[in-house]
């Protein structure tokens, strides 16, 4: 063999590498909708939900306004990473994954990527309804509950960025944010997240197989006192669900011209 | 690494075909996009695909690239799997239609592909190579056509490639960026670089190429420098107004090829077109003969079994 391949190497993790992941990230907060999805909706929404008359009635280890907020901060979350995750449908559409296939990067570092970024963003909405929430001065909870549910919301995240990168493969271009939208939405309002479900209704039932439902239960668990087993099952569930569907479609892409 | 490049060139020239084909097809359904490709080019080649739209150049570049697996054959890049040169930054591609983003600057562009690199040349070096050092801080929406082509071409210079393969790299441009963006290819590749390049303009492949092969229907149909593909039709076109002539007769003149009748005029080529021409004037009623030589444009078609337009 010649001294050509000798002399080159393959780059470690895929290509993954700070500069790509700091350029990501830098897109993102350019990115004006982004950053109103992100920013600016969840704040909103938990101004228009938190205020019902109940708000200082007490639940578990705090109030219905810090419920609401949790709620809230997760729904933004799951927005924002999702959308995020979806950028990798704009991506395709302007063929950039196509140029980038002509480069080392492994398309599992480059999901990775995109997951990184919308796990960030995710933090940052879930920061702001948090914020949000303080200045209205109505949330009600320790503070190691509060802090708790603030963790467990980011890593309910992921779950959605799964989702979104999911989705990203599967529906073309402007088309995947259109779907995330109104989808998100209705996955909000089936998986208890905006409006309480009674837990001994046959909705409960149907809820429980839905993908925010084990999320939301985890999210709020420091501040209810209470998680059932099916709610873990089901956002571990989900997350495998998507991850593998995320790489299915990957590899997909990346056989096809 | 440019020197280290070098070095190789020498040692394996003559080791390691850069590009190696071996019974390679294509098929997409029922649609046989290649059949049957073999070939073989060396280091250090500038080679123009030349064919029209459908003959298989695209393609073909998608296997060489790893894009795409042929339906049949193996493909090798400097003996290496195709997706394994691309790992080791030894091949690169400036094609047809491969996106930008527009949201970032034509510095940032350079050095988020960069980084995906084990090693790349400097991101100034490769700027100033394409000629778009004056356009680094400029937003990529904001380019020309030719200017983001110069972006790409600058992309594709980063790992310091042994192979550069470009898909009609001047698809879009005017006269000036088509002119601009060769010469910067040509001064590169006075440095050693084997480059493929496809395209349908004939003064192209003519032009920037050592070695032309025409492709026609996923067929290799020559293979040759460009004064070897020309010789290889050498002859003339002898046109003439001549109502109701006798194709069939003609066809039987020594050294004529074909014979075409458009209306009321006659088309003939041959290799002596002087016979035709004395026949044409003294044994039938044919008026405002004239003889043409055949370009590589009359090469081509005549070689692709097409008929002029």
């Amino acid at each position: 063999m010649t001294a050509v391949e000798l002399t080159r190497t393959i780059p470690r993790l895929g290509g993954f590498n700070p500069t790509l992941l700091g350029t990501e990230l830098k897109r993102l907060l350019r990115n004006r909708r982004t950053m109103i999805f992100t920013l600016l909706f969840p704040g909103v929404m938990l101004l228009a939900f938190g205020s019902q008359s109940d708000w200082n009635s007490s639940v578990g280890n705090g109030n219905v306004a810090a419920y609401i907020m949790v709620a809230m901060a997760l729904y933004g979350a799951a927005m924002s990473a999702a959308s995020t995750g979806a950028s990798v449908a704009m991506d395709r559409a302007l063929g950039w994954s196509r140029q980038l296939r002509l480069t080392p990067l492994r398309p599992a570092a480059y999901v990775a990527t995109k997951s990184l970024c919308a796990l960030a963003v995710g933090v940052l909405a879930v920061g702001v309804v948090n914020v949000v929430g303080i200045v209205q001065g109505r949330a009600q909870m320790p503070v190691s509950v509060w802090l708790a549910c603030g963790a467990l919301t980011v890593l309910s995240t992921l779950v959605f960025a799964a989702l979104g990168v999911f989705v990203g493969y599967l529906v073309p271009g402007e088309t995947a944010m259109q779907v995330l939208g109104p989808g998100l939405a209705a996955l909000a309002f089936i998986g208890n997240v905006f409006i309480p479900i009674d837990p001994s209704s046959w909705l409960w039932t149907v809820s429980a197989f839905t993908p925010m439902f084990g999320v939301a239960e985890i999210s709020r668990a420091p501040l209810t006192g209470d998680l059932p087993w099916y709610a873990v099952a089901n956002a571990l569930g989900w997350l495998a669900v998507f991850v593998t569907g995320a790489a299915w479609r990957m590899s997909r892409d990346t056989a096809r011209v | 690494m440019t020197q280290l490049l070098n070095q190789s060139r020498q040692a394996g020239a003559a080791a390691t075909p850069a590009i190696s084909l071996r019974g390679v097809s294509r098929s997409f359904g029922d649609v046989q996009a290649v059949r049957g490709l073999d070939l073989e080019i060396g280091q250090g080649e500038v080679v123009a695909f030349l064919g029209p739209n459908g003959a298989g150049k695209t393609t073909t570049i998608d296997m060489v690239l790893g894009l795409s697996r042929p339906t049949s054959g193996t493909v090798a890049v400097l003996g290496l799997d195709p997706r394994e040169a691309i790992a080791r930054g030894l091949v690169s591609a400036v094609m047809q239609t491969g996106g930008l983003l527009k949201d970032l600057s034509v510095r940032e562009t350079v050095a988020y592909v960069a980084s995906l690199f084990a090693s790349t040349q400097n991101v100034d070096v490769v700027l100033e190579i394409a000629g778009i050092t004056h356009l680094a801080s400029r937003k990529v929406g904001r380019c020309s056509g030719g200017e983001q082509q110069r972006l790409r071409f600058a992309l594709a210079l980063l790992p310091d490639p042994a192979l550069l393969l470009l898909d009609e790299p001047t698809t879009g441009m005017d006269v000036e960026g088509r002119r601009a963006f060769w010469q910067a290819i040509r001064a590169d590749a006075a440095r050693g670089r084997t480059v493929l390049f496809a395209t349908h303009y004939l003064e192209e492949a003519d032009q920037y190429a050592d070695r032309i092969i025409l492709l026609s229907e996923g067929r290799i149909v020559a293979d040759g420098s460009g004064p070897e593909i020309r010789a290889l039709t050498s002859g003339r076109v002898i046109r003439a107004l001549l109502p109701d002539a006798d194709t069939r007769e003609l066809g039987r003149l020594p050294g004529v090829d074909s014979v075409e009748r458009r209306g009321e005029v006659v088309l003939v080529h041959a290799q002596d077109s002087d016979a035709v021409a004395r026949h044409l004037l003294t044994h039938t009623s044919a008026r405002d003969v004239e003889i043409t030589a055949r370009g590589l444009e009359e090469a081509f078609l005549s070689l692709t079994g097409r008929t002029a337009a």
